[in-house]
C-alpha cells in the first residue's frame, strides 16, 4: 500500500488554484468532471484549441476547474455564447458544460436552436434532477410526485426527456449515461469530442445533500445504487421510450449521424459569396 | 477577398441604419448575431448583404438575449462583433450587457430607439432608452453610449464605438433613434487609410505568467481564445487571474471600482460635444440625436431675432459630459433640454447645471420637436 | 485477445500478473465512498482516521487482489485515488 501526497496523474488538466472544487460529498459533478478530463487525455486533445463554456449552477463551476480557456456565462446562456465563439473561431472545439436548469428551463430556447442549426458545439448536461445551488428547487427535469423545495406536496409538472428534445430537435450525436456508467461516459464524451456536429450528452448525477434528501435517498451512494438497479442500456432505442423512474433509466447511446453543420455550410457558402457566386 | 471592399470610400446616398452598417464593417467587424425588430432590422439585413463578401459572420439568433450573448463569445474569440436592436431587444440584453461590462468584453450594441414602453410605437421614433443605456443592467458599472443626430455620424459614431469599445474593453452603446436610422441623407465615406482604428491591447506577458483582468493603466490587455493563454473569465466577481472570489469584499471593491474609473477617470478623452454659438449663450438648448436638429435650426432663428442662444449637443450621452454643461450653464440664465421622452437626460442636466433653472420639453409620438417649437421655448425664456 | 482462452497460454510460465500501486490522495477525499462500494475486488475500505476534510478516506486492504481496472480512478469525484502498475523487477 502507497499512501503518497503526490499528484494524481490527471492533475494538469485542472486549475490548481481552484482546487478543491466546491461539489459535495456524493455529487456527481466531480465524476463528470473527471471522465470529461480522462477523455482529454485518451485522445490527446490540443489544450490550446479547446474552449470550456458553462452556465450558472452547481456544474457551471466547471469551466473555472479545467485549464483551458473558459468563460462561465450568465445564467442559461452558455449556448448561445458557445455559438458567438465556434463562428468566430471554428478551429475552436467548444464545449458546453452546465446543468439541466440552465440549458432546458431558462436556457432551453438556446439548445434547441442550437441543435436546430447543427453548430458543431459539444454540450454535457449533468441532469440532478433539481436546482442545486439554489438549494433544491423543482426543475425541469424533476420527476413528476418528486419532492423539492418548492414541490413540498410533490411535483405535478411533467419532466423534459432530454434525449428525446435533443433527438427532436436535430442534434447529431445524443447519449445518456449516469455517473455510476463512467466507462461508458468516457467512451461516450470521447465520442462526443470527434464528432462534428451538435452533440449531446445527458449525465443522471447525484445529488445527495438536496434532491436526495427530499427524496429518501440521503448519500451519493444510495443515489448511485438507484442508477445501478435501474439503469437499463438500450443503445439505439427510440429515445422518446428512454424514461427515468424510480424504477428504470434507460441510458445508452440514442442518436449518431452525420449532416453538414451550421459552419460548414457557412464557410461554403462565404466562399461562393466571395467568388462572386450565388448573387 | 474578390477584390469587395470593407470600407466604401465615395458620396453616397443611403439610410441610417445601411450607414452603421458601412461604419461597422469599415471599422474591422466581422461578427454579427441580431434578431428583427423595428426600426433596426435594415442594419441586419445590410449586414447579411455584405459581411459575407468581407469574410465576415452574420447570424440571426433565436433571441435578443442569445445575440448578445453570441457577441461576447466572438469578441472573446478575437472577433469584433456587434448587435443591433430597439427597445424590447434591448431590455432583454441587459442581463449580458452587464456581463460585458464585467468580464470586460469589447463590442458594439446598436439601439434604434422607438416609442415606448413595451411593444409601444415600433415605427415611431423615442429617446426613451438613454438612461437605460446607462442603468439597464443591474450592479455598478460604467458603459460608453454615443447619440447620433444625423446619417453621416451613423457612421461616424459606429466606428468610434468599436474604437472605444477595443481601447477600453467596454461594450459600447450608439443609441441612435428612428428618424436618423431611417432618414436617408448624403453621406461621404473616407479612404480606409484615413479611418482610424483601435484594436484591443495584447498581452506581452508570456502564457503561463498571464493573467487575464491585471489591468495595465485601468484596462487589462486581452488574450483571445485559442491563443494558448488558457485563462479563464466569468461574470462572478474575480481577481487578477479571473478566479471567482465571491466572498471577498476587498476583491469585489477593487474590480467594481476599477470598472467603473476605467470610465470616469478617461471621461474627458472620452467624452465628445458639439458646441454651437455657446460663448455669450444666455440660453442654451441641450439636445441629442435627431432632436438636436431642429434645436439648432431653432437657435440660429433666435440669433436672428437677438437672442443669445447656443446649443449644447452631447455626441457622448455616456459618461455625461457634466463639465460641459456646468460651464455653458454658468453664463447661462436657462437650460432648455427637449427630449422625446417625458425627462431623461435633464435629470443629468440638472445635477450639472448647478442652480441654473433648467426646463424639460417633453415630446412623445410621430413627430420630434419642430424648431417652431424650441423656438417658442427659447423665446419664453430668452426676454 | 480471444474472448475466452481455449487452452492453457504456451507463455504462462513467462508473463506474471500486473501488480497494482494504489494511491490514496487522503486529504483530496470527501469520503463519498464510491470507489470503496464499487470496487470488484473489494480492495478497498473505509479506514478509522479521520482527513484534513473530516471525513475518512478509504485505504486498502489488500493491494495483490487489485486487477488494476481503474475503476476507483474514474469514478472518484474528488480524483483523490489513481491505481498505476508497479514497475518493479522480479521477485516484487
Amino acid at each position: 500500500m502507497t499512501e503518497t501526497v503526490e499528484q494524481h496523474p490527471l492533475s494538469k488538466y485542472l486549475r490548481a488554484a481552484m482546487m478543491p472544487h466546491i461539489w459535495c460529498a456524493g455529487c456527481g459533478n466531480g465524476i463528470i468532471l473527471n471522465a470529461f478530463v480522462h477523455a482529454l487525455d485518451e485522445l490527446q486533445i490540443n489544450l490550446d484549441k479547446l474552449v470550456v463554456v458553462s452556465g450558472i449552477g452547481c456544474i457551471g463551476r466547471a469551466a473555472g476547474y479545467i485549464n483551458v480557456d473558459s468563460f462561465h456565462t450568465t445564467h442559461g446562456r452558455p449556448i448561445a455564447f458557445a455559438t458567438g465563439v465556434k463562428l468566430a473561431n471554428s478551429e475552436l472545439e467548444v464545449v458546453v458544460i452546465s446543468g439541466d436548469g440552465d440549458l432546458f428551463a431558462i436556457g432551453g430556447n438556446h439548445f434547441i436552436h442550437a441543435a436546430r442549426r447543427n453548430i458543431g458545439i459539444k454540450v454535457i448536461c449533468a441532469n440532478n434532477f433539481n436546482y442545486g445551488m439554489t438549494g433544491g428547487q423543482v426543475g425541469p427535469t424533476t420527476p413528476l410526485d418528486a419532492f423539492t423545495t418548492t414541490t413540498p406536496y410533490g411535483n405535478i409538472e411533467h419532466p423534459f426527456n432530454l434525449v428525446h428534445l435533443a433527438a427532436a430537435a436535430g442534434a447529431t450525436y445524443v447519449a445518456r449515461w449516469t455517473t455510476l456508467h463512467v466507462r461508458m461516459l468516457t467512451m461516450s464524451i470521447k465520442k462526443l469530442l470527434q464528432r462534428k456536429g451538435f452533440s449531446f450528452i445527458e449525465v443522471i448525477s447525484p445529488c445527495p445533500e438536496i434532491y436526495g434528501r427530499h427524496n429518501k435517498m440521503r448519500t451519493g451512494l444510495e443515489m448511485m445504487e438507484w442508477f445501478k438497479k435501474a439503469s437499463v442500456i438500450s443503445n439505439f432505442s427510440d429515445p422518446a421510450k428512454a424514461e427515468i423512474t424510480p424504477e428504470r433509466i434507460v441510458i445508452g447511446e440514442f442518436v449518431d449521424i452525420q449532416k453538414p453543420t451550421y459552419e460548414e455550410l457557412l464557410h461554403n457558402k462565404m466562399a461562393q459569396i466571395m467568388k462572386g457566386e450565388g448573387e | 477577398m474578390a477584390g469587395e471592399k470593407t470600407v466604401l470610400t465615395g458620396v453616397h446616398f443611403m439610410s441610417g441604419d445601411i450607414a452603421c452598417a458601412e461604419g461597422a464593417i469599415a471599422a474591422g467587424c466581422r461578427f454579427f448575431a441580431g434578431y428583427p425588430i423595428t426600426p433596426a432590422t435594415e442594419i441586419a439585413e445590410h449586414i447579411a448583404v455584405r459581411m459575407p463578401k468581407v469574410g465576415g459572420i452574420y447570424i440571426q439568433m433565436e433571441d435578443e438575449i442569445a445575440s448578445i450573448a453570441a457577441v461576447i463569445g466572438a469578441s472573446y474569440a478575437g472577433l469584433k462583433a456587434m448587435t443591433a436592436t430597439s427597445g424590447p431587444g434591448f431590455s432583454l440584453m441587459q442581463e449580458n450587457i452587464g456581463l460585458a461590462a464585467m468580464t470586460e468584453a469589447p463590442c458594439v450594441i446598436v439601439d434604434v430607439m422607438r416609442g415606448g414602453p413595451s411593444t409601444g410605437q415600433p415605427t415611431l421614433p423615442g429617446q426613451q432608452d438613454v438612461m437605460q443605456a446607462k442603468w439597464g443592467s443591474h450592479g455598478d458599472y460604467e458603459i460608453i453610449a454615443l447619440a447620433p443626430s444625423s446619417v453621416q455620424e451613423m457612421f461616424d459614431l459606429t466606428i468610434n464605438a468599436f474604437n472605444l469599445a477595443e481601447a477600453y474593453r467596454v461594450p459600447t452603446l450608439v443609441m441612435a433613434d428612428e428618424v436618423v436610422a431611417h432618414m436617408w441623407e448624403r453621406v461621404t465615406i473616407p479612404s480606409a487609410e484615413e479611418i482610424k482604428i483601435v484594436n484591443r491591447k495584447k498581452p506581452s506577458t508570456p502564457s503561463d505568467k498571464y493573467m487575464p483582468f491585471m489591468p495595465d493603466d485601468l484596462v487589462p490587455p486581452m488574450a483571445c481564445f485559442g491563443e494558448g493563454f488558457r485563462f479563464h473569465a466569468t461574470g462572478l466577481t474575480h481577481d487578477e487571474y479571473g478566479y471567482p472570489r465571491t466572498q471577498s469584499s476587498e476583491t469585489q471593491m477593487k474590480l467594481v471600482q476599477r470598472l467603473c474609473d476605467k470610465i470616469r477617470k478617461n471621461a474627458d478623452k472620452i467624452i465628445r460635444v458639439e458646441e454651437q454659438m455657446l460663448d455669450d449663450a444666455e440660453i442654451v438648448v441641450f439636445a441629442y440625436g435627431i432632436v438636436a436638429r431642429a434645436a439648432l435650426s431653432s437657435v440660429r432663428k433666435a440669433r436672428q431675432q437677438g437672442i443669445k442662444a447656443g446649443l449644447l449637443r452631447p455626441i457622448t450621452l455616456w459618461p455625461f459630459p457634466e463639465k460641459h454643461v456646468a460651464k455653458a450653464a454658468e453664463k447661462a440664465k436657462a437650460i432648455i433640454v427637449p427630449e422625446m421622452n417625458c425627462g431623461q437626460m435633464v435629470r443629468e442636466v440638472e445635477r450639472a447645471a448647478k442652480g441654473t433653472p433648467v426646463f424639460h420639453m417633453p415630446k412623445l409620438g410621430e413627430e420630434p420637436h419642430t424648431p417652431m417649437e424650441i423656438l417658442e421655448f427659447i423665446r419664453r425664456y430668452g426676454r | 485477445m480471444p474472448e475466452r482462452l481455449w487452452r492453457i497460454p504456451l507463455d504462462l510460465n513467462k508473463v506474471s500478473r500486473p501488480k497494482a500501486e494504489i494511491h490514496i490522495l487522503k486529504d483530496q477525499c470527501k469520503g463519498c465512498g464510491f470507489c470503496i462500494q464499487y470496487c470488484p475486488k473489494k480492495v478497498l475500505e473505509e479506514s478509522d482516521e479521520i482527513n484534513a476534510r473530516g471525513v475518512y478516506p478509504p485505504r486498502v486492504v489488500d493491494e495483490k487482489n487489485c486487477i488494476l481496472c481503474g475503476f476507483c480512478t474514474a469514478v472518484c469525484p474528488d480524483f483523490a485515488i489513481f491505481v498505476k502498475e508497479k514497475q518493479c523487477k522480479d521477485g516484487c
